[in-house]
């Protein structure tokens, strides 16, 4: 006999979640999750003129805005059949690549961390100190990083106007072109974010960090002098055994992002203990268990609807659930850099799977890889040279923008019918991650992470769930947009 | 003072423009100005049955709240259920509690444009039936009704923006934690006056291109957005380029339209957002208190006027010809 819990508000997510779990035998036996906000982006976009799209979507999201700029941008390019000259494409990796790595610290610092100084683990030799530098909003790395991040997010102002909603992004490159004075400031914030990272988080250079290429590596970096927020981490990791937690389906997606010309930097693919194509026209979603009218079989976003109703049979969630080929994907840092083949991801999913750890590693791992590519691509810079060209859509048209966002595969399809728009849909990482079940009864990707975890239907939720949880970064108002 | 947080449909970028603050630690600041979080979804420690725990303190009265803060629009469909947005963890809409802890806080702010007016959220269709606390668009009533006034008489303070600045949320809640917030220091909308009394044409860097109706033919040009691209800059109450983002930052330096998103309404703005509406080749929207007849004579007058350095500096990306160095003292 199983007992029905739910569990809500969780906090510290970006937006509105809420987990119902079945448990037995202080287990959880089934976990249902459930986004409980609606705001119909995929409504109001409806009609609207494709440029007006720009100004709506990246409102979609305060986290992931410039993310959702981006794949607007693509879309509308794609569908305008235009690319941004060279300028335009650095400045559109600069940008995302910034909110990217602004999310990743924002994640660790402010929403995932803050956990382990929770009273729950007051008998733990790490405790004390870790509560001291990680409680939320009084300890001192939440103080110490935010100030931190108020100084890169500076490079936001000269490359966009402004962070979050920016309307710099545009399908044609670039608003905001950058004379010579203004890159010098750029490496400046670039050059103060590294000193950060190297000093505060890593207590090592960032390329010794990147090149770390096994867990037996990262062991062995831990041991090391340095001191770094990181290293705190991954003590806590072996202490609660969080190589071993929130394992999910360990298929992973990722759309790549960062285009370098005839590459991008983290390349686009799918991995299921090898490499394989991704396959984009297998996407469909799955609405049997969401609160949409049904359509019958499962819709490929490009010709899929929208429709919400207050009631109906099985729904228990406002996100729908995509799936690729069928399958359960896992989207993210970790999977990201799995299909990029960074053998250090590659390492830390050997054997045990996706978990916690991993996850949080991988996302760190990233400020490692990123930041040193946004220095080189400043170089790359021309004033002089062209940011920008027009973008004029005919009145009949569709595309596709694929992009990653800091917390993974980030999809809009859009079609345009006599000049106006006539279907976008958009499937976000959290759509992937946090969907509920599909007409088979498969759950999502944190539905089967939470399966099997301790838990009882009376005592405060195990913290184990808090991380798992976390582990994802979820983005909540992206989810169901 | 204390602050309760709480988000419903919005983007919560409201929270992370907040965080950008650029006068150290936030957290410090809100401290050093006696300002206490109750809880906030995005940074608190607590979560789910402790915050709901909490809330439900609030709402009925056992736990004070100084001040609530609610960040997104108010989501009342489906036909009036608050179905859109149910609190996580319990049965209850969210404009049921916002309804229950307003009545009962001290304070309470709109942070955004959503939770003041609808903002984004209420565009197109307003599948949700969104609409701000104390306005639906421009008409005064919205969730809590018109007549809505706080425990020292004030109406929603409404700190409009999408998103606002950082420093107009922590600068309202400083002078509340400090009794200098009164009713004279909202305008006609709610807005905090040491904001919403300037126009984000005040301090633009493209002023001189408006000066001569230079004006911007395609994106990353340097010359004025008004007369093209839509920008609503000399009509919209804010200080964005006088109290800068992310640093250096505003969207005219962006080299991007001002979208009014301080204003109720915004969201539809009856064209599309980067194109100015013209009738018979002349702007729709004039600037503030400027009469029709005097703007277009002295647009007219001041486009046959413009130096060639400003109108070829208009339509290029950087500098095409600089001010001219004029030697001697005259």
């Amino acid at each position: 006999m199983s007992t029905r819990r739910i569990v809500g508000p969780f906090n510290r997510v970006e937006g509105d979640l809420e987990i119902t779990l079945d448990i037995a035998d202080g287990r959880i036996e089934a976990a249902y999750v459930n986004s409980p906000l609606y705001r119909g982006f995929e409504q109001i976009l409806q009609g609207k003129l494709p440029a007006d799209a720009v100004v709506l979507v990246p409102r979609i999201c305060g986290i992931c805005s410039v993310a959702q700029s981006a794949a607007t941008a693509l879309a509308l390019a794609d569908a305008a059949g235009v690319e941004p000259p060279n300028n335009g494409r650095l400045a559109a990796n600069l940008t995302l690549a910034t909110e990217n790595l602004a999310d990743h610290l924002t994640h660790f610092y402010l929403f995932f961390m803050p956990d382990f100084a929770r009273a729950d683990y007051a008998g733990r030799p790490w405790h004390a100190a870790i509560a001291e530098r990680f409680r939320a909003t009084t300890g001192s790395a939440p103080n110490q990083v935010l100030p931190a991040r108020a100084r890169f997010m500076q490079m936001m102002g000269l490359l966009a106007g402004k962070w979050p909603h920016t309307l710099a992004v545009q399908p044609g490159g670039s608003t905001r072109p950058l004379q010579s004075s203004e890159i010098f400031r750029l490496h400046r914030n670039l050059r103060e974010f590294r000193e950060f990272l190297e000093t505060v988080t890593f207590g090592a250079k960032l390329e010794e960090v990147a090149t770390l290429a096994s867990r037996a590596q990262l062991e062995a970096w831990r041991g090391q002098a340095g001191g770094g927020d990181l290293r705190a981490f991954l003590a806590i990791a072996d202490d609660l055994d969080l190589w071993r937690l929130g394992r999910a389906t360990d298929r992973f997606m990722s759309y790549g992002c960062y285009n370098e010309g005839n590459r991008r930097l983290f390349p686009s693919g799918l991995w299921h203990g090898a490499a394989a194509t991704l396959d984009i026209a297998g996407i469909h979603e799955d609405i049997t268990h969401a609160w949409y009218a049904a359509a019958g079989l499962p819709q490929h976003p490009a010709t899929g609807s929208t429709l919400p109703v207050a009631e109906k049979e099985g729904a228990y969630s406002w996100c729908k659930a995509p799936r690729l080929a069928g399958q359960v994907v896992e989207a993210g840092a970790l999977a990201r850099q799995v299909v990029a083949g960074h053998p250090l991801a590659r390492d830390m999913i050997d054997g045990y799977g996706a978990s916690v750890a991993a996850r949080v590693v991988a996302r760190l791992l990233e400020l490692a890889l990123v930041l040193p590519a946004m220095e080189r691509w400043l170089t790359e810079l021309a004033p002089g040279e062209p940011w920008c060209v027009t973008a004029a859509l005919a009145d009949e048209t569709s595309g596709v923008g694929l992009i990653e966002a800091a917390r993974g595969s980030l999809g809009h399809w859009l079609t345009v019918r006599r000049g106006r728009i006539h279907n976008y849909q958009i499937i976000a990482p959290t759509t992937w991650n946090f969907s509920p079940r599909d007409s088979a009864g498969q759950p999502g990707a944190l539905e089967q992470a939470l399966s099997g975890l301790p838990a009882s239907a009376s005592e405060p939720l195990p913290a184990a769930i808090h991380h798992v949880v976390r582990s994802f970064d979820p983005c909540m108002v992206c989810t169901v947009h | 003072m204390n602050i309760l947080w709480l988000q419903s449909g919005g983007c919560g970028g409201c929270t992370l423009s907040w965080l950008g603050g650029e006068h150290g630690s936030l957290f410090r600041e809100l401290a050093d100005e006696g300002i206490q979080l109750l809880w906030h979804p995005s940074v608190s420690e607590a979560g789910v049955d402790e915050a709901r725990d909490l809330i439900a303190q609030c709402a009925d009265g056992h736990t004070a709240v100084d001040v609530l803060c609610i960040e997104g629009s108010l989501l009342r469909g489906p036909r009036g259920t608050g179905g859109f947005h149910r609190f996580g963890g319990g049965a209850q809409s969210m404009i049921e509690w916002v309804r229950r802890i307003a009545s009962r806080a001290r304070h309470v702010v709109a942070v955004g444009s959503c939770s003041s007016w609808g903002g984004i959220t209420a565009a197109g269709v307003n599948p949700t039936d969104a609409c701000g606390l104390q306005y639906d668009g421009e008409a005064s009533g919205g969730l809590l009704g018109p007549e809505f006034r706080d425990h020292s008489g004030l109406p929603v303070i409404n700190v409009a923006g999408c998103p606002p600045h950082p420093d107009w949320i922590t600068e309202t809640l400083a002078a509340l934690a400090h009794g200098r917030l009164r009713a004279e220091h909202l305008d006609d909308y709610g807005r905090p006056r040491f904001f919403a009394d300037q126009l984000v044409h005040h301090g633009c860097p493209r002023n001189e291109y408006y000066e001569f109706k230079a004006s911007a033919q395609k994106h990353s040009d340097q010359g004025c957005l008004m007369e093209q691209f839509g920008c609503k800059g000399t009509q919209a109450h804010a200080d964005c380029n006088q109290r800068l983002w992310n640093g250096e930052g505003s969207c005219l330096r962006g080299g991007y339209a001002c979208i009014r998103c301080t204003d109720p309404g915004f969201e539809e703005p009856g064209h599309p957002f980067e194109t100015t509406p013209k009738v018979a080749g002349i702007p729709l929207g004039l600037p503030s208190d400027m009469p029709k007849a005097w703007f277009i004579a002295l647009a007219a007058l001041s486009k046959s006027a413009t130096p060639a350095r400003v109108r070829e500096n208009a339509t290029a990306d950087h500098l095409l010809r600089a001010p001219s160095v004029k030697r001697g003292r005259k």
